[in-house]
């Protein structure tokens, strides 16, 4: 009963349980630092998963001792090491960052629930990656989303639309599950069994017309939940009038775990012998996922509100994962996974430039962005770096994500969409162009509602800011890493899906 | 025609699953007031109860338990019942009083009108047929077993001859009748079997379910709070209103 025996569970076990202690500290302060250092414990435990995965190949952990396929079994994989390391990652930078941030948008006496809140999100999220079992996907997901609800609705205090947005996400998610276990019950009845190991070999060579049914509830609950390109309304609302920390946390890592909840379904449950994946790729995933590239990327254009520019920027993003992911190669998967987890570096980065500039102007309007960088400097470097990286500029890790993409389009015999995905990032040349227009040539505002004063962020909020925009070059330098761990895991789920190597 | 009318009625819980759910998906998206969406959600959700539910109940499915010592296997979920059923008729035919025993086994799971009418004339007869008098035992087959052909037509045909010829020799004691009598309702019970697992997914996704109708209603009444309105077009309204401005709305 060593502890590096039940490493794999900590990362759940561990802010599940401290989730609710929360609650019971002091407002303010105490819950904060409690809960901070939760994030940090559990995104130790993550790094080390890694690191155990990397050396030492696939961990499968009994829930219980009680074997698979009967018992839940966590199943921890390159893929899943990498998102959690993510989203544990994340949420140990946005827990420091929120502290000031809540403080503004929060009520105080909230703040216990509001941090237990965001952890058992957190929870949720780690554990939608972490298990190896289709019904507790469901489990985790739903209590990921909601946390996110109140998360979401808390941000009524600045905007009482937040209410609002929460509400329809809560329909829209709702729905997205529904639809998620209902397929989960169709692969049931047709294996018996929810493991995910154990139903991708009881569905080799079965093309029913009871698997096809259950792929397509499948895919279009998580869909709703990942917000694919027509059915991604509840997202720009639930970011934008979300309070600023929580809107950091969810677009850097929500929609990446439905995406990856997606890739596992697909390559680890079903297989490539199954006709529905192919068609799945061909007909849905490649033109919703180039159609969402563009139509999302220039709606953002048009956007007079920062954080719902940013929020269409992500849906524009999500398609470039979902196009990788089409391509059906190698190449393609590990296009997707070297996105997501640079997308959530530079969107991480970018919403809280966003955070900082609401805790001093009290808004994010495009109007209170004007002359920001004789104001806030540091901050205005920040967007404008990690906006670089979202355009895809060289030294940053949109390049490496485009780079990535474009050899993956190529080899796959798509040229068309290479060119489409340089002429999507032109796009966002454009809505990020805007801002920095603002930000740089622009007289900062003298008088009315968008005066700032010449203070930059606290350094609470700096610092978590700075070590993001600094992964994003760091990583754009050092490709290996995330490269290597990315092309490593889609290899296997390759073979595991019996793909083309 | 008549294969369309069984095709329809032999999957009633089907249909019943598919109406609650575009019922609800239509109430979700056609009713502008936040409470019914709500409402509309709990129909969507509980036609999946009801498909987990359905999907439970598995022919010729037993649970994963040992039975006298070997491993009783008959879990798959599309396997034909015909086989186990086959079986248990020649073991009933041995003891032929004691299919009516085994018809307790039976009316538990019951499923047919046919089984619940046996019922009200068969246990009693076939019962005091096993347990008292040898000479009866005769009776009590003939009716375990028009009771049984009626129930199991797969099974009938096959055991039941046997069983009326060797009835005058099966009686031969309440051991060997309880003995026989168990082994029936083991075999019995495999013929429609309830998996709990199915069960206890849906009550994890109840409890999902409640949660989430909890905190749309908390949501709606935060609404109602800050808007003055739970309808959608007037919330809308309002906050275009808001956004801008009074005449700009009225013009929308």
């Amino acid at each position: 009963m060593s502890l590096v025996a039940q490493l794999p569970v900590l990362p759940i076990i561990v802010p599940l349980i401290t989730a609710p202690i929360t609650l019971l500290l002091p407002k303010g302060r105490p819950a904060w630092a409690w809960a901070t250092l939760i994030s940090w414990l559990t995104f130790a435990t993550c790094a080390w998963l890694l690191k155990e995965v990397a050396d030492g190949g696939t961990i499968s952990y009994f829930l219980g001792d009680w074997a698979p396929p009967l018992g839940i079994e966590y199943r921890i994989d390159l893929a899943n090491a990498l998102i959690l390391l993510l989203v544990s990652g994340i949420a140990s930078l946005t827990f420091p960052f929120a502290y000031r941030s809540v403080q503004l948008e929060v009520d105080e006496k909230q703040t216990p629930l509001f941090y237990g809140a965001l952890l058992i999100c957190m929870t949720g999220l780690l554990g939608v990656t972490i298990t190896g079992d289709a019904f507790n996907v469901f489990v985790f997901l739903e209590i990921s989303s909601l946390s996110t609800y109140a998360l979401i609705a808390m941000g009524a205090r600045r905007d009482r639309r937040a209410l609002t947005s929460a509400f329809n996400y809560l329909v829209m998610g709702t729905i997205g599950a529904t639809f998620f276990v209902i397929g989960i019950g169709l692969l049931y009845q047709t294996t018996g069994t929810l493991n995910m190991a154990d139903l991708h070999d009881r569905l080799l060579g079965q093309d029913n017309r009871m698997v096809q049914a259950g792929f397509a509830f499948i895919l279009v609950g998580v869909a709703l939940k990942l917000a694919m390109f027509p059915i991604h309304l509840w997202l720009p609302n639930a970011y934008t009038y979300a309070p600023s920390a929580v809107s950091v946390f969810i677009a850097a890592t929500s929609t990446k775990v439905a995406v990856y909840v997606l890739i596992r379904f697909f390559f680890s449950v079903f297989n490539f012998d199954f006709s529905f994946l192919g068609a799945a790729f061909q007909y849905v995933l490649l033109p919703l996922g180039l159609a969402g590239m563009f139509i999302a990327s220039f709606v953002a254009v048009f956007q007079d509100d920062v954080k719902r520019m940013l929020a269409y920027s992500s849906v524009a993003q999500i398609g470039y994962m979902l196009l990788g992911l089409s391509f059906a190669t190698v190449e393609g998967v590990t296009a997707t996974l070297v996105h997501m987890f640079n997308h959530a570096l530079m969107k991480g980065a970018l919403f809280m430039a966003v955070a900082c500039v609401v805790l001093r102007a009290g808004s994010h309007s495009i109007n209170a962005f004007a002359g920001l960088s004789k104001r806030m400097p540091y901050t205005t470097w920040a967007f404008l770096i990690s906006g670089l990286s979202l355009i895809g500029v060289p030294l940053t890790v949109g390049f490496v994500s485009k780079w990535y993409l474009l050899q993956a389009a190529f080899s796959a015999g798509h040229w068309y969409a290479g060119f489409l995905i340089v002429a999507s990032s032109l796009i966002a040349l454009v809505y990020i162009g805007r801002i920095a227009e603002m930000m740089l040539l622009r007289e900062p505002a003298t008088e009315g509602r968008y005066v700032i004063p010449k203070k930059d962020a606290p350094l609470s909020m700096l610092v978590p800011m700075w070590i993001l925009v600094a992964a994003n070059v760091y990583f754009g330098l050092r490709t290996d890493l995330t490269g290597d761990l990315a092309t490593r895991a889609a290899e296997a789920l390759m073979l595991t899906a019996g793909g083309a190597p | 025609m008549d294969n369309w009318l069984v095709f329809i009625f032999e999957r009633y819980n089907y249909w019943i699953v598919i109406t609650l759910m575009m019922t609800g998906l239509y109430t979700v998206f056609a009713r502008g007031n936040l409470v019914k969406k709500i409402v509309g959600l709990n129909l969507f959700q509980t036609s999946v109860f009801i498909f987990y539910i359905t999907i439970g109940k598995i022919t010729g499915g037993t649970a994963p338990i040992y039975i006298g010592g070997e491993l009783d296997h008959g879990g798959g979920h599309e396997e034909a019942p015909i086989h186990d059923a086959d079986t248990s008729a020649h073991e009933m035919s041995e003891t032929a009083a004691d299919g009516a025993a085994s018809l307790h086994a039976k009316i538990d799971n019951a499923h047919g009108n046919d089984l619940k009418e046996a019922l009200k004339n068969a246990p009693q007869d076939g019962d005091a047929a096993a347990i008292h008098a040898a000479p009866n035992h005769l009776d009590g087959a003939k009716i375990s077993n028009d009771v049984l052909s009626s129930a199991d037509k797969h099974a009938a045909s096959g055991g039941f001859d046997i069983a009326t010829q060797h009835a005058p020799e099966a009686g031969h004691g309440a051991a060997d009748a309880a003995h026989a009598g168990t082994d029936a309702i083991h075999h019995a019970t495999e013929v429609i079997y309830s998996n709990p697992l199915p069960h206890v997914l849906i009550l994890t996704a109840i409890v999902v379910g409640v949660a989430t109708t909890a905190v749309g209603l908390a949501l709606a009444v935060r609404i109602r709070e800050a808007y003055g309105t739970i309808e959608e077009d007037e919330l809308e309204a309002i906050d275009d209103v808001a956004e801008f401005g009074e005449t700009e709305g009225v013009a929308a």
